[in-house]
């Protein structure tokens, strides 16, 4: 060990006779960076079409293929709300729709929505396309399993999607699956639907896990030289955890598939108590559903953070650059993520307030989710310390960071009414809820989304998103989503209970009538806005303006490849080597507003650039 | 072990060197192969997932109001007209440990770079794993001949039956899984495709001996999760 310490001192004496000095404080080896520790990644370059963009085994390309089918199925969940909407709205125009159909949309709804479109596109497809770029690698680890990665997700959507086309349709027992109910006749989509469902989700969770081992490992082991952990992108860090936490969540979500697929097919009774159908009794018994709602839960907990870390760094990362501004807490940021990551974990019990529990029970999940609040509420003041006196630039993606701090701020304070226990109560399964969890891991996330997809749309495709279609679309989205989900609050505290077909005769029919058909029309127009981003990418990606390098003047490392956009392998000949955070916006002394994270401590040596 | 040696890096011991690991830059892990780092994680997932059937077949077992077979009783085999309680069970948990004892040496003398024992012992892995998945087959053909089904069974809880065919089955297809790959990789090492660099036919990338370190990493704990399941079923 000593001998590896008189090595170092060699070196650095080594480099300090041939680097010649900089400005005043430059000793001479200021800009020395240790040596590679792992041989440069050898790579499979695909040869033809199938190679080359099919079965590619190039995380960028396996990256924007995550994206276009997780948008896909997101657009089929787009057209379930619709239709969810429609008939919540407008019952006459909608006669087609039966309450079984209603069930198996609000059910395959939430299902695409968390899992196959917010999951997969954040880690997916961001994670896939930034996380070698950022780090400075020139792939992911292992292309290959990579590559299964997004074919086991390819196929997992097209079971998903089958089970529309089976007897009995898709499932319909809500997108908890609650046994047992879910596996009863009477619930629609109790047969083959539920099966497929299940299938659907075991697969997308081996899938999942092949990619999760590429970030995690990517992160871990593989980041250029001069990277630290605390020099990455708080969007690294961001995806990073949430796939930590997927790789411990998903577990329970296979576990309790599993079993259910057995209690479904071969009649075990892991879920299932004596009871009766249609006044038989079944051969089912002595099994039990809470535990059912323990493992879902200790699963679906972590989900939503799944969904919402990413969100949180890659704004971080969007607010910083067109704020000009270093990220304020930078330190505090990570580390609030690493412990909202930590606490999901211990909160999933939250989400069965009224399935019965006792009550110190109930005490101890409301505490734990009430602290999570405080990590958040951090970020929070951190994103508006950000902006605090920065050089706002109010461009597109700048718009939808500012939407999404006011919804997730909006959505969160309305979690911290549900995490009590004697307020949840009487708020359970209404409207309240729906609203609540829309806006703060729906709309919230998916603001950020199209930030990141108008951030580095010119990245991905060489050319700019128009500006003009982007505003309309943002204004279209915030205030529609706003016209959606507020009132919602409202028909929650009058009690109008979601998940119902319709309100038949009862007292909230007079005063909901009219605010439910005031959100289904502006559900139809937030909908309908959305085909203006689809405009706007096809139309940009013929006739937009050329990119160029680098042109929002960023510092962080995908913006510093030898070719826009890059290619594979990333960099060329030479790795980047790194020196310094990717913040240094507007620092005081330096020439330009912004320090690339590949620019040596000598040539900004006079700058009040910060030590990272 | 003793640290790898870098390029103008110091380990310092202790937690001040995990500390200055994890604030490194390049890698926190220095000078772990990608491929055992992410074994290491893949298998902590795994960990999680055998948790939560362990878990809930407690939560099973211990909430069931008829009553629990005897495991001493159930899993009894018959010698010469004597039931010998655990007899088959101890059989095979010794066939599988020494298995894990034949991976750890196929490990070393893979390092060690003598092709031909590191391949005889995978080898004889393979053949201790497939002995093992076999007795499993047996031991499920008596369960079942006896009445024993996934959803009932004579002897109390239809429970029992559910739990055990399920945990010891994904224990079983792991096992399995591992029997495959082992195969592959004592064909690999005995045909030399780590001395000459040969491609691997899907990946198209060039092996390694810690290839063999990492598959040794999944045996042990497939032998370890059997150690867990064996207790939580036969001792409990």
């Amino acid at each position: 060990m000593s001998e590896d310490f008189n090595d170092n001192k060699t070196i650095q004496a080594q480099s300090s006779e041939t680097t010649s000095g900089g400005g005043a404080g430059v000793t001479p080896d200021t800009d020395y960076v240790r040596p590679a520790e792992v041989a440069d990644q050898d790579l499979y370059h695909g040869h033809s079409f199938i190679t080359k963009w099919v079965f590619c085994q190039d995380a960028k390309v396996i990256g924007v293929q995550y994206f276009l089918l997780a948008t896909f199925t997101g657009i089929i969940g787009l057209i379930l709300s619709w239709l969810m909407r429609l008939q919540l709205g407008f019952p006459e125009v909608a006669s087609f729709m039966t309450a079984e159909h209603y069930y198996q949309f609000v059910t395959m709804h939430g299902m695409i929505m968390v899992v196959y479109f917010l999951t997969a596109l954040f880690l997916g497809g961001f994670g896939n396309y930034l996380i070698p770029l950022m780090t400075g690698a020139r792939d992911m680890v292992f292309p290959y399993v990579n590559m299964v990665s997004f074919w086991m997700f390819f196929i997992a959507v097209g079971v998903l999607l089958a089970s529309f086309f089976v007897p009995g349709g898709p499932t319909g027992s809500g997108w908890t699956l609650y046994p047992p109910q879910s596996i009863l006749e009477g619930t629609p989509g109790s047969g083959m639907g539920i099966i497929l469902m299940l299938i659907s989700l075991s697969l997308f969770v081996i899938g999942f896990t092949m990619g999760g081992l590429n970030y995690l490992i990517t992160v871990l082991q593989a980041r250029t030289r001069g990277m630290t952990l605390m020099r990455m992108p708080l969007t690294v860090w961001g995806i990073f955890t949430a796939t930590v936490l997927a790789m411990l969540a998903f577990p329970a979500l296979l576990v309790s598939s599993i079993m259910m697929t057995l209690d479904k097919i071969l009649g075990t009774s892991f879920f299932m108590p004596t009871i009766l159908q249609a006044g038989e009794v079944l051969e089912y018994g002595g099994g039990s559903p809470i535990l059912f709602q323990h493992l879902f839960w200790f699963f679906g907990h972590p989900e939503v953070y799944i969904v919402a870390l990413p969100a949180f760094g890659i704004v971080s990362d969007l607010i910083s650059v067109h704020s000009r501004k270093n990220i304020f807490g930078y330190r505090m940021m990570v580390w609030a993520i690493v412990v909202i990551g930590a606490l999901s974990f211990f909160v999933w019990a939250h989400h069965m307030y009224v399935s019965g529990m006792h009550p110190w029970f109930g005490f101890f999940f409301a505490t734990t989710t009430l602290i999570i609040a405080v990590p958040t509420a951090l970020k929070v003041y951190n994103w508006i310390l950000t902006l605090w006196r920065g050089n706002i630039r109010m461009n597109t993606v700048m718009l939808w960071c500012l939407g999404f701090i006011v919804t997730f701020v909006n959505g969160g304070i309305t979690g911290i009414f549900l995490g009590n226990v004697i307020v949840d109560v009487p708020l359970s399964d209404t409207y309240f809820v729906v609203a609540h969890f829309h806006m703060v891991m729906g709309i919230a996330p998916l603001m950020v989304i199209m930030g990141a997809v108008y951030h580095w749309f010119p990245l991905v495709a060489g050319r700019m998103l128009s500006e003009k279609l982007g505003k309309w679309h943002f204004w279209f989205t915030f205030l529609g989503a706003y016209s959606i989900y507020f009132p919602m609050h409202y028909l929650g505290f009058i009690g109008v209970p979601r998940r119902y077909f319709e309100m038949y005769d009862s007292p909230y029919v007079t005063s909901a009538v009219e605010l439910n058909q005031f959100i289904s029309t502006a559900a139809f127009i937030v909908g309908a806005a959305q085909f203006i981003l689809i405009y706007n990418i096809i139309v940009s990606l013929r006739i937009g303006k050329p990119a160029g390098k680098n042109p929002w003047k960023a510092n962080s490392l995908e913006w510093l490849t030898p070719a826009v956009p890059p290619e594979h392998g990333n960099w060329g000949d030479k790795l980047p080597v790194v020196h310094r955070w990717p913040y240094d916006y507007s620092v005081p002394g330096a020439k330009e507003d912004f320090i690339p994270q590949t620019t040596p401590p000598s040539e900004v040596a006079d700058t009040e650039a910060e030590k990272t | 072990m003793a640290d790898p040696k870098i390029e103008g890096y110091e380990f310092k011991p202790g937690y001040k060197g995990m500390a200055r690991d994890t604030s490194s830059d390049q890698t926190m892990f220095k000078g772990v192969h990608w491929g055992k780092a992410m074994m290491w994680i893949f298998l902590l997932s795994d960990t999680f997932i055998f948790s939560c059937f362990l878990i809930s077949y407690m939560k099973g077992r211990g909430s069931t109001t008829v009553e629990w077979p005897n495991p001493s009783e159930v899993f009894a085999l018959n010698v010469g007209g004597v039931p010998v309680p655990l007899l088959l069970i101890a059989i095979m948990t010794f066939v599988l440990i020494t298995s894990s004892g034949t991976m750890a040496l196929a490990v070393k003398y893979g390092y060690e770079r003598n092709r031909k024992m590191c391949g005889w012992l995978i080898l004889a892995t393979a053949l201790g794993g497939l002995t093992f998945v076999g007795m499993q087959a047996f031991e499920w053909s008596k369960l079942i001949h006896e009445g024993v089904r996934p959803w009932t069974n004579p002897f109390g809880a239809p429970q029992f039956g559910s739990f055990f065919f399920m945990i010891t089955g994904f224990h079983g297809t792991h096992v399995s899984i591992g029997v495959i790959f082992l195969s592959i990789y004592a064909y690999k090492t005995l045909a030399g495709h780590y001395d000459t660099g040969k491609r691997g036919w899907f990946t198209s990338m060039k092996g390694n001996y810690v290839e063999i370190e990492i598959l040794g990493l999944y045996w042990h704990f497939v032998d370890l999760v059997w150690v867990f399941i064996f207790a939580f079923f036969y001792l409990w």
